[in-house]
């Protein structure tokens, strides 16, 4: 058939309109939201409450935020949850060597559930939503068996600052996701393998053609995604002051995917958000904080939560017909 | 001839900005089958979608049976009795092949079960009247391709078909599995049954078929008796050349270059790959324009695809002197190729992008530092490219998309040229460009190959093509037929070569 051109053209007001959304929309909802809360929220302003806030969106950040590379592959992963609770399971077993081994080991390991993935996606040419559901159940399976099914205190001090301490008034988890947002837009903005990462979500067989490491990438994002679970992990130890294999990060695939999504990043690859990803998880994360300050139940901030949902995806389904 | 059972009038069809039917006439009477044959955007498919009810025409009728229809759906025009057989088989690869066969219509037990013994039985029978005898139990998919192509076929002629379209049914057949095929097609229209039969293969044509229409540019150009038509004839049909007289002034910007007695950069000894491609050699010389000739479905793209290492295949590929061991796209560009495809949307540009990341992306390694881009040096060579190409876009930074189809091909020549290659293959480089475009890409071409680049020019364009290569190396049924050089580079030669009869079969 013959291809028809296309012209550069105005696109019409409501597609401009939802671009506009998709682009700026969670910053605003943001903004609407702390608005709202200063003015009819007591204490929101004061210290104590927003370092709660942050603290506890901390790890869906930092899981998010992987989630958002995999997403702009044109991938998902699935296995988040699990990789948080195997850095869990992993950290108590060689605590006895000193804090720092035991981080890097629990990294490791979120590491190589990472090259599982990517190996599966890339070389076996599985669809990403079927290689890491794998994962997300044999995962938090062998978490269980690592940590024999129990829930084991922490002692060691340095773990213990780190989900309790603060530099100069902010907590370290929030300075680590912080940082962690800042390099990983540098990565995706800036460097040689955040740029082919786009391109291969953008157009895989082009991609290839242009001679891309396509396997490579793709690999290296399920890897980094894996770490940044595995981080997202040894911190939700550090806070909780426990190992819990059996409760930590579940359901965690699911907050960081609707980070994502809300922070307008499309779900069919080749662009990623990270300030919107962030932004996303805020979002969720002050909705609930809201519903619940104003004395709603849980199940009305789910209902909530799932209305954001449908009308980010349903803004960034608008954009799309042309 | 007796009353058709197929009878289309004067049938158009408008998609936005093409004409893609324009009042196109078709008869097919009981028993006969049909030769439809076009190159790509002749219209075959669009014609095939208003007989299968997938399209309505815009004007036109379509006549069944002596009755008006007017399909909604592919469902209605299956249920009056017209089968599709596709090139890739639609049916339901994990289910049992008698499933398959009886689907939607399985006999059923008193209880209203599905009567399981009485399906194999009655499906072992109807496919060992076509020859083919498998166990019926087994999922669809453990048979090779031919034979769930028959089973499409046997399906389609059990539930009462009264046409069968065959699409390049044997696109995918080993010669074998193409010999059960024929025999079937042979059996159901001396039993009455309509055949529409769409091939490239023109071999595949004249041993089957009786009457042929051509389709061109949408338009129905010719329709009789198959046998009456030479190869020659029915080719120069296809591609809208006279014979007789090939004109000798072309319109394109292409001027002869002397690659003369220059060592090839590129050889290509023995390329190989099942069904497509069947020992290519061939040699490109710097400095000169290689064509690629031949007709759609003749292995030029798979050709072009296998040099650079992005379609598998047996062979040896020299470059520049090395042979190429491990192949892929990535080693190619290393030696110094690139390769335009053919399919700029689906393989070619990412969407998402800029003008100029699309620009760099290739090249993109060597212009960071330590895996951190660097936008100055990026800025330079994309600024050099949209300047050279004169590509229109209101910056660097508007998306890709956003351009028209003529930019985005200037983009994606420009990805490839900032690699600086030594040798350029360009698969159908102007089709879907507008006429400015057009002769800015092939002027471009011509001074490419002046200043020394060695350039294969794939083109479905035969006036392109003549006027752009210094030599045509001529592709038939996935093997080299002929090779022209000089002053036998001329459109008449191409379609002798295109329609010699195969030496052996």
């Amino acid at each position: 058939m013959t291809e028809a051109t296309v012209k550069t053209y105005a696109p019409p007001d409501r597609v401009r309109l939802a671009c506009l959304l998709q682009d700026y929309g969670v910053y605003a909802a943001v903004a609407l939201l702390v608005l709202f809360n200063v003015a009819f929220t007591d204490n929101f302003l004061q210290a104590a409450t927003l370092r709660t806030q942050l603290v506890q969106v901390a790890p869906v950040v930092i899981a998010a935020l992987g989630m958002a590379m995999v997403i702009g592959s044109e991938g998902v992963d699935l296995s988040v949850g699990s990789v948080m609770a195997l850095s869990a399971a992993v950290l108590p077993l060689y605590i006895g060597y000193g804090f720092w081994p035991a981080a890097v080991l629990a990294l490791v390991v979120g590491g190589l559930v990472g090259v599982v993935n990517g190996t599966l996606v890339s070389v076996v040419g599985l669809q990403p939503i079927v290689a890491t559901l794998a994962l997300l159940v044999g995962g938090r399976g062998l978490a269980l068996v690592f940590a024999d099914g129990q829930l084991k205190g922490i002692k060691d001090t340095t773990l213990l600052e780190l989900g309790t301490g603060e530099l100069l008034g902010v907590p370290y988890t929030v300075l680590i996701a912080g940082c962690l947002a800042v390099v990983i837009g540098f990565v995706v903005q800036r460097t040689t393998y955040g740029r082919q990462l786009v391109a291969v979500g953008g157009n895989r067989a082009a991609s290839h053609l242009a001679g891309l490491p396509v396997k490579r990438v793709l690999i290296g994002t399920y890897v980094l995604c894996g770490v940044l679970a595995a981080l997202a992990g040894v911190l939700a130890t550090a806070r909780l002051g426990a190992s819990d294999p059996s409760a930590i990060g579940n359901l965690m695939e699911l907050s960081a995917i609707t980070a994502v999504v809300v922070g307008g990043t499309p779900l069919t690859g080749g662009s990623i958000r990270v300030l919107g990803t962030v932004a996303g998880a805020l979002l969720m994360q002050l909705v609930r904080a809201t519903l619940i300050n104003h004395d709603l139940p849980d199940s009305a901030a789910q209902m909530i939560q799932a209305a954001i949902i449908l009308v980010a995806v349903y803004i960034a389904r608008e954009r799309r017909t042309r | 001839m007796n009353q058709p059972v197929l009878d289309v009038r004067g049938v158009s069809r408008r998609f936005p900005g093409v004409l893609a039917l324009d009042d196109v006439s078709l008869t097919v009477a009981p028993g006969e089958v049909h030769a439809l044959v076009g190159e790509n955007g002749a219209g075959k498919s669009t014609l095939i979608k208003i007989l299968t009810g997938v399209y309505r025409p815009d004007a036109g009728e379509v006549h069944y049976r002596g009755e008006p229809v007017a399909f909604g759906r592919p469902l209605d025009a299956q249920a009056a009795g017209i089968s599709t057989i596709y090139q890739e088989v639609n049916l339901v690869p994990l289910m049992s092949v008698a499933r398959n066969l009886f689907l939607g219509r399985e006999p059923r037990t008193r209880l209203g079960l599905i009567d399981v013994a009485r399906m194999n039985r009655e499906a072992a029978e109807q496919l060992a009247r076509y020859g083919i005898e498998v166990d019926v139990r087994l999922p669809l998919r453990s048979l090779g391709l031919g034979a769930q192509q028959m089973v499409a076929l046997a399906r389609a002629v059990a539930v009462d078909a009264r046409v069968v379209i065959m699409d390049e049914p044997t696109s995918s057949l080993e010669p074998r599995e193409v010999d059960t095929l024929f025999r079937v097609v042979r059996e159901l229209s001396g039993r009455g049954i309509a055949i529409v039969y769409v091939s490239h293969r023109l071999d595949e044509l004249y041993q089957l078929c009786d009457r042929v229409t051509v389709l061109r540019d949408g338009r129905r150009v010719h329709t009789g008796e198959l046998a009456q038509l030479d190869r020659l004839s029915l080719i120069s049909l296809m591609l809208g050349r006279d014979a007789a007289e090939v004109r000798r002034d072309g319109l394109t910007g292409f001027s002869a270059h002397d690659a003369g007695d220059v060592e090839p950069i590129l050889r290509v000894r023995d390329l190989s790959r099942a069904h497509q491609l069947h020992g290519i050699s061939f040699d490109v010389r710097p400095g000169e324009v290689t064509g690629l000739g031949g007709l759609l479905g003749s292995g030029r793209s798979e050709t072009a695809k296998a040099v650079v290492g992005a379609l598998g295949a047996d062979g040896e590929v020299t470059m520049a002197g090395r042979r190429l061991t491990r192949r892929s796209p990535a080693a190619a560009i290393r030696a110094g190729m690139a390769m335009l495809p053919e399919d700029r949307k689906a393989e070619g540009i990412v969407p998402g992008l800029s003008v100029r990341e699309n620009i760099v992306l290739a090249a993109m390694p060597t212009l960071s530092r330590f895996g951190v881009v660097s936008r100055a040096r990026q800025d330079r060579i994309v600024d050099t490219f949209m300047k050279r190409l004169r590509i229109k876009a209101a910056s660097p930074e508007q998306k890709v998309s956003e351009l028209s189809g003529g930019n985005q091909q200037k983009v994606l020549l420009a990805r490839w040229l900032c690699l600086h290659p030594r040798l350029l293959l360009l698969d159908e480089p102007t089709r879907g460009i507008d006429v400015g475009a057009k002769a800015e890409v092939q002027a471009l071409i011509d001074e490419l190959a002046a200043d020394g680049l060695a350039v294969v020019l794939i083109s479905s364009d035969l006036e392109e093509l003549v006027e752009g290569a210094d030599r045509i190396v001529v592709l038939r049924a996935g093997a080299v037929v002929g090779e022209l050089a000089g002053d036998d580079v001329t459109e008449d030669n191409i379609m002798t070569a295109l329609a010699q009869e195969p030496a052996h079969d």
